[in-house]
């Protein structure tokens, strides 16, 4: 911590000197990296802002021909997809084995018609409506991630905004205010004015004579009074003012009865044991702030536009049991998911393997001991989500919500509202569950009709509209989906200090890539990246061979 | 027969009755779980991978079955795994939770591994007589941590 702290006003003394900025930092940044390793690297990288954005620098360019060598690509979700895309274009020989019966991996949307069975054997038939949808796995795109945004935009898939932080949803406790949800705009409005009236306060009780010259003083008086909603005496009180941040009791209209009424804001002290101000800062998340984006149609429409890109590359319903490699190349032996027992054999020169951790470490592999190890080291991040289908969009008909993020005590953790058909007649499908920790392994324990029909009872407590209007539901529980056995790589600092390399290096012959070999972990800008940094470290590792 | 169905009836509704009485809630939370049994712990965590009846599951990879597993013959091996996770399976060691990790993960006290370990290896078929005590499970941390 302390490091971190140092090394940040390092940075910012740093940033004085514009002309040394770069070699200073890289400098640093390397002595850094010998000395205390990967993790603390990224950590002062993080500090001195280079690290936290997307190192996507364009699609690498691959100079030079492969000769007819060969790749063999193991899962067909993004990262394997990028790779076999552009191992194609550079003119290598490329085939790819995946487990399910569709591209796309965790990119993934199921639509009315789709049927989805887990480990365990339940069986769901998704009832939505034509044209509604849930996003099972990535549901947003920041707009910094380039790399996914460079591909949507060569495969002609379209985007649209992804509503993150939506004033009118809500912020919920059961536990505070009676269980009664809280509008956003409120909670956001009432803390920040009551922090403001306070620091103004002791601004002017003379508390802060030791840190800042009168006119800061009188500045910082001003500011704050702008920011919070304040008054002339720089009270946070009830009025036009807050009204305008707040929201009123009775809103401004038109003709004679249109005078607006007033809100009054929330207790200080109520506001500050809800704990509801824990929801504010989400959007303010470098990855969550605006813009965000989303698929039109539905995330997996990424997935199936690189699916029609390589079609007749990729060799579906491929469990693979073995990887194998020697001087003269890598042979992987598969069966067919569906009919086990008859194992056929894949050969090439070069394999990229994005198979999940999860399920990689089950698999035989003659690789180093480190990378062995690596494989073993990282637990897999559970994470449910439940999609449910209402009669109608109550929640933009009755409540004004537009998109965006209800969050809440309750184990669902989230509602999230449709980012589509805004203001349309007729059904809707909203997120009625994103739940992750000790949630996320209950609801995974419990059979899919059970998660669905939790989801709909804590939801009611939310939105009384739940219980008359719902329809059917959909549960996707992470640990139980066939394909990866669980959501994403659980790094800590710990497990990349030790490991992370070791997983990145390519040995002999056999290289992977996925969200897990990146430090976006679960965002598919990992996969994105980590399969375009190994496709030029391998492509660099077959001209300095000369041939296959 | 009617007489037989009568009471079958009866004897099913008072055994809803009593699954309905159970004290175990729907969720536990981080601070109620300390509250859980090893069954409870079981069917509210376990069975999420190794299935409620024990069984296990094999897709693209495997969750090991806990019935009729020959591992189950040492606790000890079952309390390391438990403890420290092992290939995708994660760590319910207690430790403090690390700021900023919303997707923080559930942590046992070692009574409760202990007491989880015990309900394994006397269901899902499993017949072992010996258990395995809270002692017994912090013996296994590495000692330089404790």
């Amino acid at each position: 911590m302390r490091c971190a702290d140092s090394l940040n006003m390092m940075g910012q003394a740093m940033q004085g000197e514009q002309s040394q900025l770069s070699m200073t930092r890289r400098d640093l940044l390397r002595l850094i990296g010998l000395s205390a390793g990967g993790a603390m690297m990224y950590q002062a990288m993080s500090s001195l802002g280079v690290a936290a954005d997307s190192p996507y620098k364009g699609t690498p360019v691959l100079q030079g021909t492969p000769r007819g060598a060969s790749v063999l690509i193991l899962g067909a979700g993004l990262a394997g997809m990028v790779a076999a895309y552009e191992l194609r274009q550079a003119g290598y020989k490329v085939q790819v084995l995946e487990y399910n019966a569709r591209p796309g991996g965790r990119n993934w949307t199921l639509r009315g018609g789709d049927t989805y069975t887990e480990l365990g054997g339940d069986t769901q038939h998704c009832q939505f409506d034509r044209g509604l949808y849930i996003n099972p796995g990535p549901w947003r795109i920041p707009y910094h991630h380039r790399g996914l945004l460079d591909y949507c935009k060569k495969l002609n898939v379209p985007l649209e905004p992804f509503v993150q932080v939506n004033h009118n949803a809500y912020l919920h406790n059961s536990d505070a205010f009676g269980g009664k949800p809280q509008r956003y705009r409120a909670v956001n409005a009432d803390y920040r004015g009551y922090v403001a009236e306070l620091l103004a306060k002791v601004t002017q009780q003379s508390k802060l004579d030791a840190q800042l010259t009168k006119d800061d003083q009188a500045q910082l008086l001003e500011s704050l009074q702008r920011w919070g909603a304040l008054d002339n005496h720089y009270a946070y009180v009830a009025g036009g003012r807050t009204s305008n941040r707040r929201g009123y009791d009775k809103e401004p209209g038109g003709g004679l009865s249109a005078k607006p009424i007033d809100s009054q804001p929330l207790q200080l002290h109520d506001l500050l044991t809800s704990k509801l101000w824990s929801g504010l800062a989400d959007g303010e998340n470098y990855e969550f702030q605006t813009t965000l984006f989303q698929a039109v149609g539905g995330m997996g429409r990424i997935g199936e536009a690189f699916g029609r890109q390589l079609q007749g590359v990729i060799h579906y319903n491929a469990k693979v049991t073995a990887i194998h490699q020697d001087d003269h190349g890598v042979a992987v032996s598969y069966e067919d998911a569906r009919r086990p027992g008859h194992v056929q054999t894949a050969r090439a020169d070069w394999c990229i393997c994005t198979i999940p951790l999860s399920i990689l470490s089950q698999i035989p592999m003659n690789v180093s001991a480190a990378m062995t190890d690596a494989i073993s080291a990282v637990p897999y991040a559970a994470s449910v989500k439940i999609g449910l289908q209402f009669k109608r969009r109550f929640w933009e008909e009755d409540e004004d919500i537009y998109g965006g993020i209800t969050a809440t005590s309750l184990p669902i953790n989230t509602i999230s509202y449709p980012s589509s058909d805004f203001n349309s007649k007729g059904k809707g499908v909203l997120l009625g569950a994103y739940a992750y920790g000790l949630d996320a392994y209950q609801f995974t324990a419990m059979s899919p009709e059970e998660r669905v029909r939790q989801a709909v009872e804590m939801g009611n407590q939310i939105h009384p509209q739940y219980k008359q209007e719902f329809e059917n539901g959909i549960a996707v529980a992470w640990h139980r989906a066939p394909f990866t056995l669980g959501c994403f790589a659980a790094w800590s600092d710990d497990l990349r200090a030790k490991h992370y390399d070791n997983l990145c290096q390519i040995d002999g012959r056999i290289a992977l890539a996925g969200e897990h070999a990146s430090y976006l972990p679960a965002w598919q800008e990992g996969a994105v990246t980590s399969a375009l940094d190994v496709i030029a470290r391998l492509h660099q590792r077959v001209l300095a061979r000369g041939a296959a | 027969m009617k007489r037989f169905l009568l009471a079958a009836a009866l004897f099913f509704a008072c055994a809803g009755l009593a699954a309905a009485q159970s004290s175990a809630p729907s969720f536990y939370t981080y601070t109620s779980l300390k509250s859980a049994n090893g069954e409870e712990i079981f069917h509210h965590i376990c069975q999420g991978c190794h299935m409620p009846d024990g069984k296990g599951a094999i897709g693209a990879g495997t969750y090991p079955a806990l019935a009729g597993n020959p591992k189950l013959a040492s606790p000890q091996y079952m309390a390391a795994v438990i403890l420290f996770g092992r290939h995708d399976m994660p760590s319910f060691e207690s430790k403090p939770p690390s700021p900023g990790n919303f997707f923080r993960n559930a942590s046992l006290t070692d009574a409760q591994i202990a007491d989880v370990i015990n309900y394994v290896r006397s269901h899902f078929g499993n017949h072992y007589s010996n258990t395995i005590t809270a002692t017994e499970v912090a013996a296994m941390y590495p000692q330089q941590t404790r």
